[in-house]
This record gives C-alpha cells, sequence and structure tokens, in this order.
C-alpha cells in the first residue's frame, strides 16, 4: 500500500473497498478509518482562491502583464525597482510600519492595564469588561467614520478642547499630514484595545493566587508583584497579542479607507490602501503586483514568527 | 487578595472613568444621529426633542434593510461553508498519519502567510472572467478560503488531543465512517465550532475590503458596503450618515448583548491553538 499513499485519489479507493471492520491495533496511525475524500473540497477551494491567486500574482510580479493574460513578457526585477524606487510607496511602507508599532505598543499597553484593573475583586468588573470590549465588534468601516467625525475640525474632540479651556490645542487632526497617521492610530487603539484586554484577562486568570500572596507576604507591593510575577507568568498572553496586532495592523485598510482614503495628498497611505488604489485606481496591474509581493514578505515573515513561536511554546509546556 | 479595600475603590473609579471615555465616541454616534441637525450643542449634547427622523431618512436613503439581508445571506452562507469544509478536512488530516496528510496540513497552515494582497488582482480577474463580479457566489468563495487554514488548524489541534474511543466504538457497531463523523465527532466539535463561527461570522458580517471589490455598484451591496456608499453620497450630512452607520451595527449589537459571555470566549480563546 506504500507505493499509493501519496496519491490522494488511489488512496481514496483503498480507502472506499467494502470492508469488515478492521482489527483494532494499537498505536497512533490506527485509529477509526477516515474517509481520505473528506479533504478533497478544502483543498479544491483552498487552492484555487488562496494557492494558485498567489503563485500568479508573484509570476505576473515579474512581467508586464496587462490583466488580459494573453501577451505578456518578462521584465526581470523591474517592477519592484519601480516600487521601491516610488516615493509613495516607499511613504506607505513608512507609515505602515509606523502605524504598526504605535498601535501595537499603544494597544497592548491599555490592553494589559485595564485587564490588570479588571482582575481584581472591582464590583464593576463584568459591566466595565462589556464596556472595554464593545468597539471590537463594531464594523471597522463604521468605526473609522465616527472617528472622523471625532477629530474633524468642527468635531467632538476639538469642541472638548475648546470648552475646556484648551482651545490652544485644537488641531486640524486629520488634514495636517504630520498627525493624520497619528490620529488613525487612536482610532485602531479605540477599537483593539478591548481585544488585547481579554486576551490578557484569560492570561492573568492563569496566574495562581497562592504566589501572589506569598510575595505579598514577603513585603512586595502591588506594583513589584505585577512586575516581576505577573508579567512573567503572563509572557504567552503577551507574545500572542504583539503578535497578533503586528499582523492585523500591518494589512489594515478599512479605518484608514474610512478616515481619510490615505491622505491628505498620500500622507496616510498604508501598505494596503497603496496597492488597492495602484490596481483599481490606476490599473498599473504590474505594480501593484510588486507592492503586493512586498507586502507578503513583510507579513510572512512576522507570520512566520508567530508560528514559530506558538508552536515552541507549544513543546515546551 | 480579594478584599475590597479603599485601593480597590479608587480603582474602580479609574476605570470607570476610563469606560467613560471608551463609550464616548458611542454616545456622540447616538447623540449626533438623533439632532436636529442645526445649531452648536456642545460636544455631547442632545437636542431635544430628538429627532428619529434621521433614522426613517437613512432607512429608506440607503436601502439598508435588503444590504442587512445581503450581508446575512452571505455571513450565514460562508460560515456554514467554512465548518463544513474545514471540520470534515481537518478531521482526516488529524486523524490519518499519513506523510501526504501531514504535508497537506501544513500547505493549509501557510496560508496565515498571504496577507491576500497579491492574490486580490489575480483572483479578482478570475471572478470576472467567469462573470461573478456583482455576484455575492465571489464574496463567499474567498472568505471561504480565506478562513479555512484558521478553521482547520483550530479542529486539527483540537481533534489530535480527543480521544477517538467514541469513533472507535461506533466503528465496532458497525457505523459508517460517514455516519461515525456525523453522528459522533462533529458534536464533540462543538467547542471549536462555537469560536470559528463567532470569529469567522464577525469579521465576515464586519468585512469591507472585497465586498468593496466584488459587490460595488450591484445590487447585493453589504452593509459595511452600503455603509460606505451612503457616506459618500450625503457626507456632510452627519445626523443622516450617523444613522444609517448605526441601522447597520444593530445586529451586531443585538447579538453582542445577547451573546456578551460567549462573544469574548470565543475571542479569548480562538487564538491559543
Amino acid at each position: 500500500m506504500t507505493e499509493v499513499l501519496n496519491n490522494p485519489a488511489t488512496a481514496e479507493a483503498a480507502e472506499r473497498r467494502p470492508s469488515r471492520p478492521r482489527p483494532a491495533k494499537p498505536g497512533p496511525s490506527h485509529g477509526p478509518r477516515t474517509p481520505t475524500w473528506f479533504v478533497v473540497p478544502a483543498i479544491v477551494v483552498y487552492a484555487l482562491i488562496v494557492l494558485w491567486p498567489n503563485i500568479q500574482g508573484l509570476f505576473y510580479s515579474f512581467t508586464d502583464w496587462d490583466g488580459l493574460g494573453t501577451s505578456w513578457s518578462f521584465v526581470g526585477i523591474d517592477n519592484f525597482f519601480d516600487v521601491l524606487g516610488d516615493p509613495n510607496t516607499l511613504r506607505a511602507i513608512g507609515n505602515t510600519f509606523l502605524i504598526t508599532i504605535v498601535v501595537t505598543v499603544f494597544q497592548n499597553l491599555i490592553g494589559l492595564l485595564l485587564a490588570l484593573g479588571l482582575n481584581t475583586s472591582v464590583k464593576s468588573r463584568y459591566v466595565l469588561r462589556l464596556v472595554f470590549f464593545l468597539p471590537v465588534v463594531l464594523t471597522p468601516i463604521v468605526a473609522g467614520f465616527l472617528w472622523k467625525y471625532l477629530l474633524s475640525p468642527t468635531g467632538t474632540v476639538n469642541e472638548f478642547l475648546g470648552s475646556v479651556g484648551l482651545g490652544w490645542a485644537q488641531q486640524d487632526w486629520l488634514g495636517n499630514p504630520d498627525l493624520v497617521v497619528y490620529s488613525i492610530c487612536a482610532a485602531i487603539v479605540w477599537q483593539g484595545a478591548g481585544y488585547s484586554m481579554v486576551i490578557f484577562l484569560a492570561g492573568l486568570q492563569g496566574v495562581p493566587d497562592d504566589v501572589l500572596e506569598a510575595a505579598a507576604i514577603d513585603g512586595a507591593g502591588s506594583f513589584r508583584r505585577t512586575v516581576s510575577i505577573v508579567l512573567p507568568l503572563i509572557n504567552g498572553a503577551i507574545v500572542i497579542n504583539v503578535l497578533l496586532t503586528l499582523i492585523s495592523t500591518l494589512k489594515q485598510f478599512d479605518t484608514v479607507f474610512a478616515m481619510t482614503k490615505g491622505g491628505p495628498s498620500g500622507a496616510s497611505e498604508t501598505m494596503a490602501t497603496i496597492v488597492y488604489k495602484t490596481a483599481f485606481t490606476y490599473l498599473q496591474y504590474p505594480t501593484a503586483l510588486a507592492q503586493g509581493v512586498v507586502l507578503t514578505i513583510i507579513v510572512g515573515v512576522i507570520a512566520f514568527g508567530q508560528f514559530r513561536l506558538t508552536q515552541r511554546r507549544g513543546e515546551l509546556s | 487578595m480579594n478584599r475590597y479595600t479603599y485601593r480597590t475603590a479608587i480603582l474602580e473609579v479609574v476605570l470607570i472613568l476610563a469606560a467613560v471615555v471608551f463609550i464616548s465616541p458611542l454616545v456622540v454616534l447616538l447623540s449626533v444621529a438623533l439632532r436636529d441637525g442645526s445649531g452648536d450643542v456642545g460636544f455631547l449634547g442632545f437636542t431635544w426633542p430628538l429627532n428619529f427622523g434621521n433614522f426613517a431618512t437613512a432607512w429608506t436613503e440607503s436601502a439598508m434593510g435588503a444590504s442587512l439581508i445581503n450581508s446575512a445571506v452571505i455571513t450565514i452562507s460562508s460560515v456554514a461553508l467554512i465548518v463544513l469544509l474545514a471540520s470534515t478536512a481537518a478531521y482526516t488530516l488529524a486523524r490519518k498519519t499519513r506523510r501526504w496528510s501531514r504535508g497537506v496540513f501544513y500547505l493549509f497552515l501557510a496560508g496565515f502567510l498571504f496577507p491576500g494582497q497579491l492574490a486580490m488582482l489575480p483572483l479578482y480577474l478570475w471572478f470576472a472572467s467567469l462573470g461573478l463580479v456583482g455576484s455575492p457566489v465571489a464574496v463567499i468563495a474567498i472568505n471561504v478560503g480565506g478562513f479555512l487554514p484558521f478553521a482547520i488548524f483550530l479542529y486539527a489541534t483540537f481533534l489530535r488531543d480527543l480521544p477517538r474511543d467514541y469513533e472507535e466504538a461506533a466503528t465496532i457497531d458497525g457505523a459508517s465512517p460517514g455516519r461515525t463523523f456525523v453522528a459522533i465527532v462533529f458534536p464533540l466539535l462543538r467547542p471549536i465550532t462555537g469560536t470559528i463561527v463567532i470569529l469567522a461570522g464577525l469579521a465576515i458580517w464586519n468585512d469591507f475590503f472585497t465586498p468593496l471589490l466584488y459587490l460595488s455598484g450591484s445590487n447585493s451591496s453589504t452593509a459595511p458596503l452600503s455603509v460606505y456608499s451612503f457616506v459618500s453620497l450625503y457626507g456632510a450630512n452627519w445626523p443622516l450618515v450617523f444613522s444609517a452607520l448605526i441601522i447597520s451595527v444593530i445586529p451586531i449589537l443585538i447579538a453582542y448583548f445577547l451573546m456578551q459571555r460567549f462573544i469574548i470566549r470565543g475571542f479569548a480563546s480562538g487564538l491559543k491553538g
């Protein structure tokens, strides 16, 4: 049977042969029979929707393909030279990294503080958890439009600053090219902090009370207990949270598109918005594909790191 | 550790203040939607009497009813297909210990590495050549393909730790493999199915990018896409726009308040795999 095993179709035929129940053998490789064809529909969909288009995209990023598929020729890495020599794309890459770093730091810091606060005997903790998590379920494009209003020149934030005597601090939050990226970060952090919080809360549940009590008896204050005992013990939740924020923010499209569409004049463009525009507004297919390859490499490297890390943690525990 | 001291009380006040800050954007959302559209009413002001007329106008002008139905159809069919395809595939991949099954499993895991922007263009042109741009079928197919790696990963990890005794008993009793899966294995997968329904369902309902590509200008617009089109038309009329935003998220808010424990647990657990 070994020679047919690499061929799912043949293996399937062998599996489906009408059979007496196989004598149960010990060992992990002899459980009840599972139908091989079970895996076929998933493979077909996955190959058509994920694998093949990515391979195609990678292939055509080395060509001058116009999207019609009939006429193209290899241009080597010219498209990549175009992409990495284009100041707009470089700015988008820079913005993407800036947003990713700012959001990752603040979303996780706020999420951690909220989780530490709620992981106490505070009476309203269930209601508060509900409130902090609420933005997470909100549609990102809706949150984006809401924040577009809040941060508009006559919007809520400026009205608030004016009414408490901080009129000098009023800004055109989304119109100022130096500020716009940070304004977008605020909206993303508001939406995501609750997500980080619940993952930290799940991690905090694994911190044994008796260890903390022992430390308290030994005279460690609550700050010291948090830094020296709690944080090392929720290391896993920290890693998961950081990597999750990194990957989701690198791919961020909806909030930016709703708030600024990448403006003013490209100041808040990210990789995801620039790939979309290059492809569907400017119809520069080879350039869009090369940008897609660059984004895929950035996300792929981080996602691979995440996978290896979680795998290694799995081996340890 | 669990006593309620004055320090806990201070912490409680700080947290409640933080919650007020967190919820205030949503208060603004509501107050603007209920406004007359005129006058300066301060940063959190409601105008009296509350003006519910914006909701009626937004509802008819944005055709949000049809969009909510489209969103529901797309979300439910995508999630059903994800659960069906991923649970069956993961069952086989987790139970077979052949070299090919391990290879296929890692092939699915590779899906985590692709952000989707590279496949976007070839996929779009392929669907266009099939005449499926403007059809929910394209969006459903992309949702299913995109979520398979995550769902298969969760199911397979769970299945590897699941004892085979029940399956073996069913096999000995003469149940076919298909029957064993439907009657024995799938019900045991319920916790993972719940997590996938929540995470995938919410992400698909809230998704804007795929509908933007495939359903713009079609009569199968989803709720987030209709919000976007509505804002393009009425961008300056914030009370009207905010009414449409609220209408579009009402189903999520209802689901959230009805199933909040379940949903929060889904988010907290789905990633530990």
